[in-house]
């Protein structure tokens, strides 16, 4: 997202190209505007949106994709990652889908992203303020475990009645000693709404707190769309006597030596080998450049 | 056995109901009810199945909607309020605070899937508790209370007998000292060694805490045993109500002579 | 009797008149009793005569509010001044129950799980709201019935009749309520036994206390009443009164 003058300029579809910029129509992406200036409005708070139908299955996206596409300007610089890769089959499907339906700059960078895609992940390098953070979403309404009626869970955030959010922390606990949640763990939004913060892993949540960048969620199937502007305070539920905790690795990434990143477990050979290496495969390679360059 | 009645010198009512009516369409669930409740008073809503004493445990309760009259209830501040007055987040920390409520089918009052301690931790957790131990340690002593043995407190009411379910229900309810439990045929489906078991429970916890309690039933065994005072319906009125003893052993309209000749001795 | 009299009544019945409507026999009017007028003082105990029928037990359930009065008043002096059970809200038949008025029949209403000892000892806090005395004076009520110590604590469900009747005139005794009703608490009771249950009466009449009560043994009217009622007095004037509520 650049400049007001340059996002939204060329509403017309490009000549050569046999889409409306970034796909959607205007009218869609306007009522998703809408949706999206409400949810920045009121953080934290799921604001329903008349969801489209998406090529691409629901699972894959759709949601994400369609804030992306509401929010991309031509002069915008596009990065999509996947659990951290930019190499997976979804985030190298949805770059393509951008880069031939908007013909926006792509990259893998971070630091050149100006709109950033995620599936389940923030990256290892901090946001700012010229960034904007698009998550997609599976499930948004984070009660939903406990309680099934969608009538009374809105009753529930309209109420602050927020004590179902502990019940679910308490089971966790009772059955394996500890708060086993280790994605989509709830977080209480600006002292307020409490919210799912999709399935990233509960590593990323400090990161969403007080973060400079805008932060988007897109629920395509679920049709809800909510919102973290920039700097909310974003605080992870936990007991006095079992505080949050972000997980921890005993080693450093097997690639780039990196700590305090998240790792996944890769597995190397059929005989039990395996390594731990960064998620964030952007990061990783930064890293490992920089170590190169310094070894040479 | 009952405890008595505290001597409330303002002897200003817990609840007041007048005018209480409902009607579902052309059809009536209750009609002109009044009553009155004080604390540690238990009073039994006795009738026939159709005779309106759901549908007026539904009004007191605030679940549905009154066609027509009053409830009034004094909130913990001392304040005697219109229950039709109540904001929706009033109301609904009443009914999880101040309030209990013991349904016929557990499944309505549990969480089926959550643990036994996590079901009774869930009002304390809604009144603000954050501290895990404190909760479990509460949890432990109240289904201690209603005999439920502390290695089942991890283990989903599904695994639970009927009468165990409505023991937890009880605990679950009484977590946070409610002053007034609505309870609807609590003893509804239980074998009959369970449910001496369970109205023995119940009368205990209403001698003990004081507690002021509503409770429909149908079974005449269970008004005498629990109340106080009886309310007899039928066809949405009220037909005769007095003390327990004395409409059970003396009743006046032919409608309850009619349901105590009915019980088998 | 003369320095009685003098003192103003514990319960003070007045023209009270009972009828059963039989509404499931079409509506056949069964009369009990009628002009029922009689006081009872402090100290004092009035045994209800008359025979088997004659309504002995209506009087005493309507003065306890079990049987509701047709008309009169029965008035029952307690700790708020007097209060007449025949129009006295539920409430405050309760509360009178609570502080004032006594009931022992012979039939023990047992409560499943509540030991023998437990119901002797939650009748005295209930009403004289001790606590510490509570279950040294229950012990000694049911030793001096004879109740066996190895039964006091058992849930007396399982209790023989008379051991069950004994439990039950303990709980009856062990408080200082100052009205006292007694439906044949001695019936069937051995000699030993009743002869406990005398001294417990005119234990509570030496402290005051006003009884009313039915006895069908002779021995125990004799050794405790100070007067006689004869209930076929209070014979309605019209038809039978045959049969209903004893």
């Amino acid at each position: 997202m650049s400049t007001a003058e340059t996002t939204f300029a060329g509403e017309e579809a490009d000549d050569a190209s046999p889409y409306n910029f970034a796909y959607l129509d205007e009218q869609t992406k306007r009522m998703i505007r809408r949706a999206l200036l409400k949810a920045v409005a009121i953080p934290g708070y799921q604001v329903p949106f008349s969801s489209r139908e998406m090529p691409m299955p629901y699972g894959w996206g759709t949601g994400g994709v369609q804030v992306t596409a509401s929010v991309l300007g031509r002069n915008d610089t596009l990065k999509v990652i996947d659990q951290g890769a930019d190499d997976t089959t979804n985030a190298i499907s949805i770059r393509k889908f951008f880069e031939k339906t908007a013909g926006v700059a792509t990259t893998t960078k971070t630091t050149d992203a100006t709109v950033i895609q995620t599936r389940h992940r923030i990256p290892e390098e901090p946001l700012s303020e010229a960034q904007v953070l698009v998550y997609q979403v599976p499930i948004p309404e984070p009660l939903r475990f406990l309680e099934p009626r969608e009538t009374e869970t809105r009753q529930m955030h309209a109420l602050e009645e927020y004590g179902l959010m502990h019940v679910k922390l308490y089971e966790d606990i009772a059955r394996h000693g500890h708060i086993a949640t280790t994605y989509a763990y709830p977080v209480k939004v600006d002292d307020r709404y409490v919210m799912d913060p999709s399935p990233t892993p509960k590593f990323d949540n400090p990161k969403m707190d007080n973060c400079p960048a805008l932060q988007l969620f897109g629920a395509g199937r679920e049709k809800r769309i909510y919102a973290l502007p920039p700097y909310t305070d974003v605080v992870s539920l936990d007991f006095d006597d079992h505080p949050f905790e972000v997980t921890r690795f005993s080693q450093p990434c097997a690639l780039c030596g990196s700590t305090g990143v998240y790792l996944d477990e890769v597995l190397t050979d059929d005989k039990g080998g395996r390594m731990f290496v960064c998620s964030d495969t952007d990061h990783c390679e930064t890293v490992r450049a920089r170590n190169r360059a310094r070894n040479a | 056995m009952r405890k008595p009645v505290p001597d409330d010198a303002a002897d200003v009512p817990l609840m007041r109901a007048e005018g209480l009516t409902k009607h579902y369409g052309q059809r009536i669930g209750c009609q002109n009810v009044a009553l009155e409740i004080h604390e540690g008073e238990v009073i039994a809503i006795v009738g026939e199945s159709g005779s309106g004493k759901s549908t007026l445990l539904g009004l007191l309760s605030t679940q549905l909607e009154a066609t027509a009259g009053r409830v009034h209830y004094r909130m913990l501040d001392g304040e005697t309020r219109d229950l039709n007055t109540l904001t929706e987040a009033e109301r609904r920390m009443l009914l999880r605070t101040d309030w209990g409520f013991i349904h016929q089918d557990a499944r309505n009052g549990l969480r089926m899937g959550v643990s036994a301690g996590g079901n009774v931790g869930e009002r304390l957790m809604a009144v603000g508790w954050r501290h895990y131990g404190n909760i479990r340690a509460e949890a432990v002593d109240w289904l201690g209370r209603v005999e439920i043995s502390d290695d089942r407190i991890d283990d989903p009411p599904t695994t639970f007998s009927g009468g165990m379910r409505q023991r937890l229900q009880i605990a679950k309810n009484m977590v946070t000292r409610p002053r007034l439990v609505f309870m609807d045929e609590p003893t509804g489906g239980l074998d009959v060694s369970v449910q001496a078991r369970l109205l023995d429970l119940i009368r205990s916890f209403v001698n003990d805490h004081g507690l002021a309690a509503i409770v429909v039933t149908h079974d005449l065994a269970v008004a005498r045993h629990l109340s106080h005072r009886t309310i007899v319906m039928r066809h949405g009125d009220v037909i005769e109500t007095g003390l327990t003893d004395q409409v059970l052993d003396d009743p006046q309209a032919p409608y309850t002579q009619l349901l105590v000749s009915s019980v088998l001795q | 009797m003369t320095a009685a009299e003098t003192i103003s009544p514990s319960v003070r019945i007045r023209d009270v008149a009972k009828t059963f409507v039989m509404h499931l026999q079409d509506g056949t009017e069964l009369p009990v009793v009628a002009n029922v007028s009689f006081d009872v003082r402090p100290g004092e105990c009035v045994v209800l005569g008359g025979q088997s029928g004659v309504g002995k037990s209506s009087i005493l359930k309507m003065i306890y509010g079990n049987y509701l009065a047709d008309s009169g008043a029965i008035e029952i002096s307690g700790p708020g001044g007097a209060i007449d059970v025949a129009s006295a809200s539920p409430r405050a038949i309760l509360r009178l129950r609570e502080t004032t008025v006594g009931y022992v029949s012979q039939f023990l209403r047992a409560i499943p799980r509540v030991s023998a000892l437990d119901l002797v000892r939650a009748e005295i806090e209930r009403a004289d709201a001790r606590d510490e005395e509570d279950k040294d004076h229950a012990r000694h009520l049911l030793s001096r019935l004879n109740v066996p110590e190895r039964l006091w604590s058992l849930p007396p469900a399982t209790f023989s009749g008379g051991e069950q009747q004994r439990v039950n005139i303990a709980r009856g005794f062990a408080t200082s309520r100052p009205v006292l009703l007694l439906d044949e608490p001695t019936a069937s009771l051995d000699a030993t036994n009743r002869k406990v249950v005398i001294d417990l009466i005119n234990e509570r009449k030496d402290a005051g206390a006003a009884i009313v009560g039915i006895f069908h043994d002779h021995d125990v009217r004799d050794a405790v009443a100070d007067r006689v009622i004869d209930v076929t007095d209070f014979a309605p004037q019209t038809g039978t009164s045959n049969g209903a509520g004893g």
